[in-house]
């Protein structure tokens, strides 16, 4: 029993990782109906600054402000740059381009800082497992790093002007521009900001995984998987959703199919959702008239 | 200029006899290594070309199509390594497999559109290793170790030695699939397929059914890149899990997107490229490569989003305005 409520905690431990990067697809999703296949590689791109910040003798915490900022700013330069020129392609353009990042950045991160696997800090230490032996620290601390992330992001939506503009630019690009909205600069806002989770998402799950090039890729198919699961046009659904994937790849990882699966755990939720339930739990319904 | 483009026959003939010599000429002008490469070169072009099927002709994006190569390889190496089966016999046996997988798979792809489909087939390709190392399928696939094979031997009539006679077999086998895929695209259903992918709507209230179509799409793109992955197989003599990452995928659809999208002169393109243009890339950095595809990638949909082919068939067409011009 003891072994389960640990499977289930570590379970919900990941999922904050993946809930975090949910909720970045999911942000990108809203403002561009993009699902940006390079969000686990630009996460990991972030990561690496962080730790060259924290080698160069910055203390953890400033290191991860900075790290924030130039997330940020990276993500609302490759919206300008590159997405802004191919807005109105056909969607072959759109996954063509995120591609083309993922390639790009991938490598980039792999040829400037080496493909050997690196530790992280963490800055949650403790000696030994929480609560008689169910939580580490770091799994503890990095949890609560994400809800804190997730609540200021549902604040920022919800009780900012310029969160509000957001919205608007996304529901109704059209009238938001008429009553004065720089649409173009919200998308490029939305990009950084989801830059900005995905970094988060990135320095928190590094401690655990270790960091090398390729750790994002199997964290943003589950994290495709949980915004899929809770609804893609869901902010809050993403985040439950992604906190499920988190649950059920660690049991079933434990009890059902063995740790070589577990990618494949991804693949079945991704299909079975699609199949039994595209518009996720939380998810509007939409109705195309054909 | 309205007038039909027409090539007069001689000259047909005379592109058709320099094609075939082109293509044959390097069994006796290169060594083996080289050989070995450009038939490597014609099975990436065929690959290219079943994907160009599906996500080209079809508007179906498929990031997984790594997924149906892999199946085509092992559908032809296990029966080859474990059975003793001769290389022709299993090519039967890839196709269908690799038609009922593609089938497998378009069906749920019905359900989604775009990015969707590009993801989900993505996770596919991502999770095609994983899936061929489980001890499930270990007895047949033989793991992480992967399965060794031997090349067809040529018969003695054709005094070839084995690389010789694979890159023979290669031409062969493209060739017939192309003309098959070339007469497919240009009757009924192809325009029925590129219907589907402009516009739905009118082409379901032309009578035409979206899911029969598309499911179909999927299977005989999956059969065509299967034909190349068991090609593969027999010229590598050698399958193993990791020769299948999403990398695959992700290669096919550069080669694709850069040969020329729906143009079936562009997956030839496509093929060659991604095959010589990595090489020549390696020997910058490890990578290289990758830097490379994805700045090509991302400047042929800026610049020219129709590929080579596009760029060709552009030229073509200002070459015969200038001529117009001329003459009048």
């Amino acid at each position: 029993m003891d072994g389960f409520l640990h499977q289930l905690i570590a379970g919900i431990a990941t999922g904050g990782i993946y809930a975090s990067v949910a909720l970045a697809l999911v942000m990108i999703y809203q403002a561009t109906h993009h699902v940006n296949f390079a969000q686990g590689e630009m996460a990991t791109l972030s990561t690496f600054i962080a730790l060259s910040f924290i080698q160069a003798g910055f203390p953890y915490w400033v290191a991860f402000f900075a790290t924030l900022v130039v997330s940020f700013v990276m993500g609302a330069l490759v919206e300008r740059i590159l997405m802004r020129p191919v807005q109105n392609a056909p969607v072959l353009t759109h996954v063509g381009v995120f591609i083309g990042m993922l390639l790009i950045i991938g490598n980039m991160t792999g040829w400037i800082f080496g493909y050997t696997t690196k530790a992280f800090p963490t800055p949650f230490q403790s000696d030994g497992l929480l609560f008689g032996g169910l939580i580490s620290a770091h799994e503890l601390g990095s949890t609560a790093v994400t809800l804190a992330v997730l609540i200021l992001v549902y604040l920022f939506f919800a009780h900012t002007s310029l969160g509000l503009a957001m919205r608007a630019a996304a529901y109704n690009p059209r009238s938001a521009r008429l009553v004065g909205i720089r649409v173009g600069w919200m998308l490029a806002l939305g990009w950084g900001l989801a830059a900005a989770i995905g970094s988060v998402a990135g320095m928190m799950v590094a401690p655990a995984v270790f960091l090398d090039p390729n750790m994002m890729l199997g964290i943003l198919l589950y994290a495709f998987a949980g915004a899929l699961l809770g609804g893609i046009d869901n902010p809050t659904g993403a985040v439950i959703g992604g906190f499920a994937v988190g649950v059920l790849e660690n049991l079933a990882g434990a009890y059902v199919v063995g740790t070589e699966l577990k990618l494949t755990v991804a693949l079945v939720i991704i299909i079975g959702v699609l199949v039994v339930r595209p518009s996720g739990l939380f998810g509007r319904v939409v109705f195309s008239r054909v | 200029m309205s007038r039909p483009v027409t090539m007069p026959n001689w000259l047909r003939g005379v592109l058709f006899i320099a094609g075939c010599t082109l293509a044959v000429a390097p069994i006796w002008l290169l060594e083996s290594f080289h050989l070995f490469q450009l038939t490597m070169a014609v099975i990436m072009a065929l690959a290219v070309l079943g994907l160009n099927i599906v996500t080209g002709y079809n508007g179906q994006i498929s990031l997984g199509h790594g997924a149906f190569f892999a199946v085509g390889a092992y559908a032809s190496a296990i029966p080859m390594s474990l059975l003793d089966w001769s290389f022709w016999a299993t090519l039967p046996v890839s196709a269908v497999v690799c038609g009922a997988v593609g089938w497998g798979v378009g069906f749920p792809a019905l359900r989604l559109g775009g990015l969707y489909l590009a993801l989900t087939t993505f996770s596919l390709a991502v999770a095609v290793p994983q899936i061929l190392k489980h001890k499930w399928v270990e007895a047949w696939t033989g793991g992480v170790q992967g399965l060794f094979l031997l090349k067809p031997e040529a018969p003695d009539w054709l005094k070839l030695n084995p690389d010789q006679y694979m890159y023979v077999v290669a031409l062969i086998v493209a060739g017939v699939c192309y003309l098959l895929v070339w007469n497919l695209l240009r009757g009924r259903l192809g325009r029925a397929l590129m219907a589907v992918r402009d516009n739905p709507t009118a082409a379901e209230a032309m009578g035409m059914d979206l899911a029969t179509l598309k499911t179909r799409a999927f299977a005989v793109s999956a059969v065509i890149t299967g034909m190349a992955g068991s090609l593969s197989a027999a010229v590598v003599e050698f399958v193993a899990p990791d020769s299948f990452t999403f990398m695959v995928s992700i290669t096919l659809f550069v080669g694709m997107v850069v040969g020329g999208v729906a143009s079936i002169l562009g997956s030839v393109f496509g093929g060659f490229f991604v095959l010589f243009v990595p090489n020549i890339a390696e020997a910058i950095s490890r990578s290289a490569p990758g830097i490379i595809y994805g700045m090509i990638l991302i400047a042929f949909l800026f610049v020219l989003p129709d590929g080579v082919a596009g760029l060709i068939r552009r030229l073509g067409a200002l070459l015969r305005r200038t001529k117009g011009r001329n003459t009048i």
